[in-house]
């Protein structure tokens, strides 16, 4: 029987494991070093608050493992042997392997900034950066976090929990400022401050300093200013953790190479998730793709590849989620930070500061590119059609109530957008009522 | 691993406030009095209770909107899994256990609230509550009016920190107004005017709560309360006519356009004691998988028990004939024992949940035996032989069901076993919606795409123990008999993935 190896545990593999074993009866193996089951990485922060404890992040009860026949391995790869197809580790003996996967997922950025390995100083992405979050949280009573993006926001929400001080150092001029347009930005830099935040944009990182113990006790900023504390997050990206596979016939460069197949450069040897690299990226997507459900629509694209039915990576249009502190943020389509050239947009705020909507479609062709919701739910099957259907910005808001998910008796703000639209752009859309038949159209395909 | 998440306690905990410790200390001596009279001590005049629930619903009141107003509005779940009140640690067992000897005293023991037996005046407890029952109906307060007022006021209290806490939905806001509206209206303040007013007395159907249909008021069609309504003209007549229609025609039609949640978490007092007293205690629910068995076993087991008992009951009544066996005491309890046992390994027998629910359990089911043990007896006048005929069954359905499993275990394990717990495993009527949420109505919680992260708070907030993220990471809509729409999986959903809503019928099913 074919021997599928995965290493990783994570969304990818897991996902490579299941639909491998519903297509075919080929033998799995996952091998994970990090625990000895799936959990959901995306939701650490919640077992640092309390919200949840481990058990409840794991998306399968422990029995399914085993029901399904998928052998877990609680070991770390020190050496792959791709010529004899053998997997070598840390402690025991090596593994046989007829095809690997390589889920392998990442590891934070740390830049060389002097004192990044100084206790006390961590990363968060693995459980393990978890239990040690843990421990120096006992010590601290103000911390610092370093890197603007969507783990520093989670770690100063997680630390203020435990009534820790903090201080944000954002390198850019606006909060998340890669991403998220200037009035975005702003909004969520707010709200971040309503927190009690310290938040410093514009900032960065020159040195964490220790005390006599060697433990880290402050760190010095670019604009040369001490700031004292017990604890410091080092949140600026992740990058694919795949040290272990360098300096081997694997060819890699930031990730793993791979083609659209998630196939890399060696037979019978697959990469997938945070880990792979695309050669050349689906339309419209990056060659890194480090998200959750990138994760688990490569991995039944390769699972189908395994077994017989060679699929290509195929994502449809691009979306994504995050929940700044209390502020939910839904995103379908691109909005760029800078606006492109043959871009326009349409920016609405409601009068709280804390809901938003923007759009951006094509200047001449008035087709709709993407759009940023922010305290308002949004329905991603229709904005997922409208983008297939290379509808225009007028068609959106014309049946933007049909794309309104929030939750029953929630205010809704579609008449006040649209007005705001046809007073800016002197046009006179109607919007439309909802409509269940149009829905179950976008829903049903 | 670290079984119940990580810290044992905060090492920087957050300070409550003056105005926050003002609320606490209000409230508490609210209570005072209820535990003082409950010790025996006996306190008369009316202006002693009234204080007591106004402190109540005040210093609750203050607590909860000075705690939620102090900080930005959104899920407010810190620290749920790190406090021992709601993590099953001591302060939950502790309260569980007062909770649970209470009920226990309320149905069984009531002397020991202060009930005055065989023409004795009240005490303690319960006379405490004397004269507001004198105020509403003229007459000593029973057991059940001094539980209706704790319950109504416990609704209403805690239903004002939910309101708070939830402030930035209004799903929320709108659903826990009505339900604490509903409680305190229909079945607490109109009931007890009508019986005050007098109204057939005696007949016992009136200064009922009007919305509380069979099969959950499972005596409706009891033969007594079938004679006492016709016998008393248009009123009687209206509540016949209203109870049957309630059952038959409403609850099937209403459901059928909006899901049980219309009865389950907006009308009904039961569910409004869990949305409100209970919510700290709804990510204690089971999610296994076995849980979801023994969930479905157990509830259309209790449907089943109160079909047949009514069915036997209205045979006997219609045609005046009984049936009967006879059956050892002993033989019976030994029955009893192993079928409890039976059910307690069937559950071991997989080990997909915490060690420390595999202690509860068989705790509740070591309670529940031993209660049963000493009551049984009583129940059955002292023979060591136990009939079976259509009135024997019924009162076995109202011991085990409306009292055991509604009361001592639905509200007394809160703390241990999360708060819809008769809900979810024993209520008739749930059971009965259920059949047709699952099968024939709008309601859904729709899925919003593909944007699921798997992190697991809406299936840990589910009070029902749905596994809510098994369907939301397929892209599946949720259709469960369960689901008694309170709404929270959709609230603490941090990526906007759950919609709770009403559309067409065929098309709850998408499967992506
Ligand atoms: C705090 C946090 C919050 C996030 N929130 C979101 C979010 O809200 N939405 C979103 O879309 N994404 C989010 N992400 C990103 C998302 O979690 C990742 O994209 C995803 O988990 C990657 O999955 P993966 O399977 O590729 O890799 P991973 O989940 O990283 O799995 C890789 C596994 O392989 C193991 N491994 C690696 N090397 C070896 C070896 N040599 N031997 C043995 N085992 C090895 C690792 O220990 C790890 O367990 C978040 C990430 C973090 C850290
Ligand atoms: S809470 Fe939302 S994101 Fe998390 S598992 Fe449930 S549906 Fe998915």
């Amino acid at each position: 029987m074919e021997h599928i190896v995965i290493i990783g545990n994570g969304i990818a593999g897991i996902t490579v494991a299941r639909n491998v074993r519903k297509q075919s009866d080929k033998r799995i193996t996952v091998i994970s070093a990090e625990t000895d089951h799936f959990f959901s990485r995306t939701a650490l922060m919640y077992i640092f608050m309390g919200h949840m404890t481990y058990q409840h992040t794991k998306p399968y009860e422990d029995w399914f493992w085993q029901k399904n026949r998928i052998e877990l391995l609680r070991a770390y790869v020190e050496r792959v042997d791709f010529s004899e197809k053998r997997l070598y580790f840390s402690q025991g003996e090596p593994l046989a392997y007829d095809k690997l996967i390589l889920a392998v997922g990442s590891t934070p950025n740390k830049f060389g900034w002097s004192g990044q390995d100084l206790a006390g100083v961590q990363g968060l992405y693995s459980y393990q950066d978890l239990e040690l979050l843990e421990e120096n949280a006992q010590h601290a009573k103000q911390a610092v976090i370093v890197g603007g993006g969507l783990i520093g926001i989670e770690l100063a929400e997680m630390l203020l929990s435990r009534n820790i001080k903090v201080t944000f150092l954002v390198r850019e001029k606006a909060f998340w400022g890669n991403v998220l347009p200037k009035k975005e930005s702003e909004l969520i830099s707010r709200h971040i401050r309503e927190h009690h935040v310290d938040l410093r944009l514009g900032t960065e990182l020159k040195e964490i300093l220790p005390d006599a113990n060697g433990r880290v006790n402050k760190v010095i900023t670019s604009d040369g200013e001490e700031i004292p504390c017990q604890l410091v997050g080092l949140t600026a990206g992740v990058r694919p953790n795949i040290d272990f596979l360098k300096n081997s016939q694997l060819e890699t460069d930031r990730g793993i190479k791979v083609n659209r197949f998630l196939e890399t450069n060696i037979p019978d040897v697959f990469a997938v998730g945070d880990c792979a690299q695309f050669d050349v990226p689906p339309v419209g997507r990056r060659p890194i793709e480090q998200v959750w459900y990138t994760g688990k629509l490569q991995g039944e694209a390769l699972a189908n590849t395994l077994c017989g039915n060679r699929t290509k990576y195929e994502p449809s249009h691009w979306f994504n989620s995050a929940k700044f502190f209390d502020i939910e943020y839904q995103t379908y389509g691109w909005v760029h930070a800078q606006m492109q050239e043959d871009e326009a947009d349409f920016y609405w705020e409601h009068a709280d500061g804390k809901k938003a909507l923007h759009f951006v479609f094509d200047k001449q062709t008035q087709q709709l590119k993407g759009v940023n919701t922010f305290g308002i739910r949004l329905r991603h099957e229709v904005f997922d059609q409208w983008f297939s259907e290379g509808q225009t910005i007028t068609h959106a808001l014309e049946y933007l109530k049909d794309a309104n998910f929030d939750p029953e008796f929630f205010k809704k703000h579609e008449d006040e957008i649209v007005d705001k639209f046809n007073r800016e752009n002197g046009t006179a859309i109607q919007p439309k009522g909802k409509s269940w038949k149009r829905i179950l159209k976008a829903v049903m395909g | 691993m670290r079984e119940n998440g990580f810290s044992i306690a905060n090492p920087h905990p957050r300070q409550t406030d003056n105005v926050q410790k003002l609320g606490v200390a209000v409230a508490m001596m609210g209570l005072l009095p209820l535990f003082g009279t409950w010790a025996g001590i006996n306190i008369s005049g009316g202006w002693m209770l009234s204080l007591s629930i106004a402190c109540i619903l005040v210093g609750t009141a203050i607590y909860g909107v000075r705690t939620y107003l102090l900080v930005p509005e959104g899920i407010k779940n810190t620290a749920n899994w790190f406090d021992p009140l709601t993590n099953r640690g001591l302060w939950g067992w502790a309260v569980g256990i007062v909770l649970t000897g209470f009920y226990i005293l309320l149905y069984w023991f009531p002397e020991y609230l202060g009930l005055g037996q065989n023409g004795k005046t009240n005490s303690g407890l319960i006379h405490l509550f004397d004269p507001l029952s004198q105020f509403f109906k003229g007459q000593p307060a029973s057991q059940w009016f001094m539980y209706g007022t704790l319950y109504t006021v416990a609704i209403l209290a805690l239903g004002i920190k939910f309101i708070y806490k939830y402030r930035h939905s209004r799903y929320h806001v709108v659903r826990t107004s009505v339900v604490m509206l509903s409680q305190f209206f229909l079945a607490y303040f109109i009931p007890e005017i009508l019986e005050g007013l007098n109204v057939g007395a005696g007949s016992q159907y009136y200064g009922k709560d009007l919305k509380n249909f069979w099969p959950l008021n499972y005596y409706f069609f009891d033969g007594w309360h079938l004679d006492n309504m016709q016998k008393e003209g248009t009123w009687g007549m209206f509540f016949l006519v209203w109870g049957i229609i309630g059952f038959a025609v409403l609850t099937p039609i209403i459901t059928y356009f909006v899901g049980k949640r219309w009865y389950c978490s907006w009308v009904c007092g039961c569910g409004g004691l869990a949305e409100t007293a209970g919510d700290p205690f709804r990510h204690l629910s089971d999610k296994s998988m076995e849980a979801w068995k023994i969930e479905r076993f157990l509830i259309h087991g209790v449907l089943a028990f109160v079909v047949l008992a009514t069915g036997l009951l209205m045979y006997t009544y219609f045609t005046g004939k009984d049936f009967g066996f006879a059956i050892n005491q002993y033989l019976f309890f030994a029955l009893l024992i192993g079928a409890g046992l039976g059910v307690v390994l069937l559950y071991r027998k997989n080990n997909g949940f915490l060690p420390s629910q595999k202690v509860i359990w068989t705790t509740a089911v070591v309670v529940a035996f031993v209660i049963l043990y000493f009551l049984v007896p009583n129940l059955n006048e002292g023979n060591s032989t136990i009939f079976f005929s259509s009135y024997n069954f019924k009162k076995w359905y109202g011991f085990f069901v409306g009292a055991t499993f509604s009361g001592v275990v639905g509200v007394g394990f809160y703390p241990l076993l999360g708060n819809r717990v008769w809900c979810r495993f024993g209520c008739p009527m749930a059971g009965y919606m259920g059949l047709f949420q699952r099968f024939k109505s709008r309601f859904r919680i729709t899925t919003n795409g593909g944007q699921c992260i798997s992190c697991g708070n809406c299936s840990t907030y589910c009070e029902q123990g749905i596994d809510v993220r098994a369907y939301a990471q397929r892209g599946e809509n949720i259709v469960r008999a369960s689901c008694v729409g309170c709404g929270v999986c959709s609230s603490v959903c941090p990526r906007g993935v759950l919609k709770l809503e009403n559309g067409p019928d065929g098309a709850r099913l998408k499967d992506l």
